[in-house]
């Protein structure tokens, strides 16, 4: 791997009191990559996202989030990252166009581009009908599209996506990750977590963590090949058992 | 589980011990021009009835006003001169009362016990006469003569609705984008959280002060109420208030993490012992001690003191200083906690 690193964590210890929720991992994500992050639920990794994006601070350990400090340069890190929580992250009671244009202005954007970035999302969201309405009428595949693009709306170098496709159906999903592979072509480095394991197929690394720790990093097809398994979930099965 | 089967036990208490009837150590001041025996019996007899106890002697009546600006005695009573010569050789003798109506229920009960040891003393004394002297007694309410009510409710609604619209929502409006998981994004953002808080809150702010002026101008139209201080002033103290509940909104918005608790915290926390404890429903001076204490940590009641003296009084600045110190402080307070709760939750 010789691309530049924009993600680099060594050691990242969390813990909530005696409870130990992210123990000591360590990795490297490069520029432009699509990095998966899985595990069951509580492995760790909505602790890992948010140590990483400045959201809580680590107990321990070190990390770099695209050439700063997450201890002393979160403000620096913040500029240069987008956030989707796991949780839905739009104002239901603001509209579609409304949303775009308060991401807009929270990230300072100018009037002008963020225009241009409306009329850009809605073209490639197909939302043009949708506009001026109330995001709560939209169904949950769509506003999980919208969020991601408002989450890149300020062409971060990161983007942090924490399940992003919880809960919505398979074909939302893959429209999804045509919208992940989109802003991974025009150089966005995508962390994304999930605990679908089809969805693993889709990233370029993937790193699977069981009980706040790292058990197995590699591409797709070597974990594959290194665990003797057909799919991903095959691999998540066999590393949980051990 | 505990709100439930706490509140019932918390309200019967409170009313039962707040809402008195009967008055105890109500302070008052006496200027005796006389100063003989008669005086100084009857003035015994009033202070050892266990109502009332003396908190000044005066000796003109320019110190009156001083003395009700304070707000601490409830009741001047004046004896004339020559007291007891005038009661015994014309049979006439003349007491004045003057009560700071400020609060109206709590002066005429004040008035009423005054007259009736005043009575008392008089039958005594008329035994061993067949021509029994008598003590007239003569009543000046001052700050609001003719005892109407809307005199007093007006600081009162005015210190629950700020607190409602200010604290209240400020907490809702926070808590709601916590669970709605905006909160998170705003906060990777990169905008500063103190920023976001701000933002939240400015709105109420502003309608916090349209909702202040309405009252007072519907008050000073519709009702009359004088607004005898200065304008400036009240205007300026209801702004500390407001951002006192505000920032009373923010530390409980940094507590909890949801609508819910937030809204009972704020109804069950706030608002119950601003309306019962405030000093604006039932007197704080009847409450027994332990409330007493406690009310002394509500801002309202602060707020309460305030707006009657402004107002009713025309009390300047010199006379409710202290009382505009301890809201701020309490604001500078809960400002400190909220940003120590806030930076230990990001932690």
């Amino acid at each position: 791997m010789d691309r530049e690193k924009i993600i680099v964590a060594e050691n990242l210890t969390k813990k909530f009191g005696k409870f130990t929720a992210v123990d000591g991992i360590s990795f490297e994500v490069g520029r432009g990559e699509i990095f998966g992050f899985l595990g069951a639920n509580g492995a760790g990794k909505t602790t890992a996202i948010k140590m990483l994006c400045g959201l809580q601070s680590p107990t321990s350990g070190k990390a770099k989030v695209a050439g700063f400090d997450i201890y002393k340069e979160s403000e620096k890190i913040k500029k240069n990252i987008g956030y989707m929580s796991q949780r839905f992250s739009l104002y239901e009671d603001l509209t579609v166009t409304e949303n775009i244009e308060f991401y807009g202005g929270v990230y300072g954007l100018k009037k002008n581009v963020i225009k241009e970035k409306t009329k850009y999302f809605l073209e490639t969201l197909q939302m043009e009908e949708e506009k001026n309405k109330l995001l709560k009428s939209l169904p949950l595949g769509w506003k999980q599209k919208l969020a991601f693009m408002t989450a890149i709306i300020h062409e971060p170098k990161i983007v942090f996506l924490d399940e992003p496709t919880g809960g919505v159906d398979p074909l939302m999903r893959r429209q999804f990750w045509t919208l992940i592979y989109k802003s991974a072509e025009d150089g966005t480095t995508v962390f994304v977590t999930t605990h679908y394991m089809d969805e693993a197929e889709y990233c370029g690394r993937v790193s699977m963590m069981v009980d706040g720790r790292i058990a197995a990093l590699d591409t797709p097809s070597k974990l594959k090949e290194k665990f003797n398994a057909s799919s991903m979930h095959e691999v998540f099965v066999k590393i949980a058992r051990n | 589980m505990l709100i439930l089967f706490g509140m019932p036990v918390a309200q019967v208490l409170l009313f039962g011990f707040a809402i008195r009837n009967e008055i105890r150590d109500t302070k008052i001041a006496i200027l005796d021009y006389s100063r003989d025996n008669v005086t100084q019996e009857i003035s015994n007899k009033i202070l050892s009835s266990g109502y009332f106890i003396l908190s000044d002697n005066l000796f003109n009546d320019k110190q009156l006003e001083e003395e009700f600006k304070k707000g601490t005695i409830k009741e001047i009573i004046i004896f004339e001169q020559n007291f007891s010569e005038n009661l015994y050789k014309t049979g006439k003798a003349n007491i004045q009362l003057i009560l700071d109506a400020s609060d109206a229920n709590l002066a005429n009960m004040v008035m009423n016990y005054t007259n009736s040891i005043l009575k008392d003393y008089q039958k005594e004394i008329s035994a061993e006469y067949s021509n029994p002297p008598a003590i007239t007694t003569e009543v000046k309410m001052r700050y609001n003569p003719e005892l109407k009510s809307v005199y007093m409710f007006v600081p009162g609604i005015m210190a629950i609705i700020l607190m409602l619209v200010s604290a209240l929502m400020t907490s809702i409006s926070i808590t709601r984008e916590k669970e709605l998981g905006t909160m998170e994004i705003l906060l990777v953002s990169p905008l500063n959280p103190l920023m976001i808080i701000i933002g939240k809150v400015i709105p109420y702010l502003i309608l916090g002060i349209i909702n202040a002026a309405v009252i007072l101008l519907i008050s000073v139209n519709v009702f009359g109420v004088p607004v005898a201080g200065s304008n400036l002033l009240l205007i300026g103290e209801t702004i500390l208030f407001v951002i006192t509940a505000l920032s009373l909104g923010i530390l409980i918005s940094t507590i909890v993490s949801d609508q819910q608790t937030a809204m009972m915290i704020s109804l069950a926390g706030l608002m119950l012992p601003t309306v019962m404890l405030s000093g604006y429903v039932f007197p704080i001076e009847n409450m027994p001690v332990v409330l007493q204490w406690f009310s002394h940590i509500l801002p309202a009641k602060w707020y309460v003191i305030i707006v009657k003296s402004v107002m009713l009084k025309g009390a300047g600045f010199e006379y409710i200083w202290k009382e505009t110190f301890i809201l701020a402080g309490m604001t500078l307070f809960f400002i400190i906690l909220s940003i120590k709760k806030f930076k230990i939750r990001l932690l």
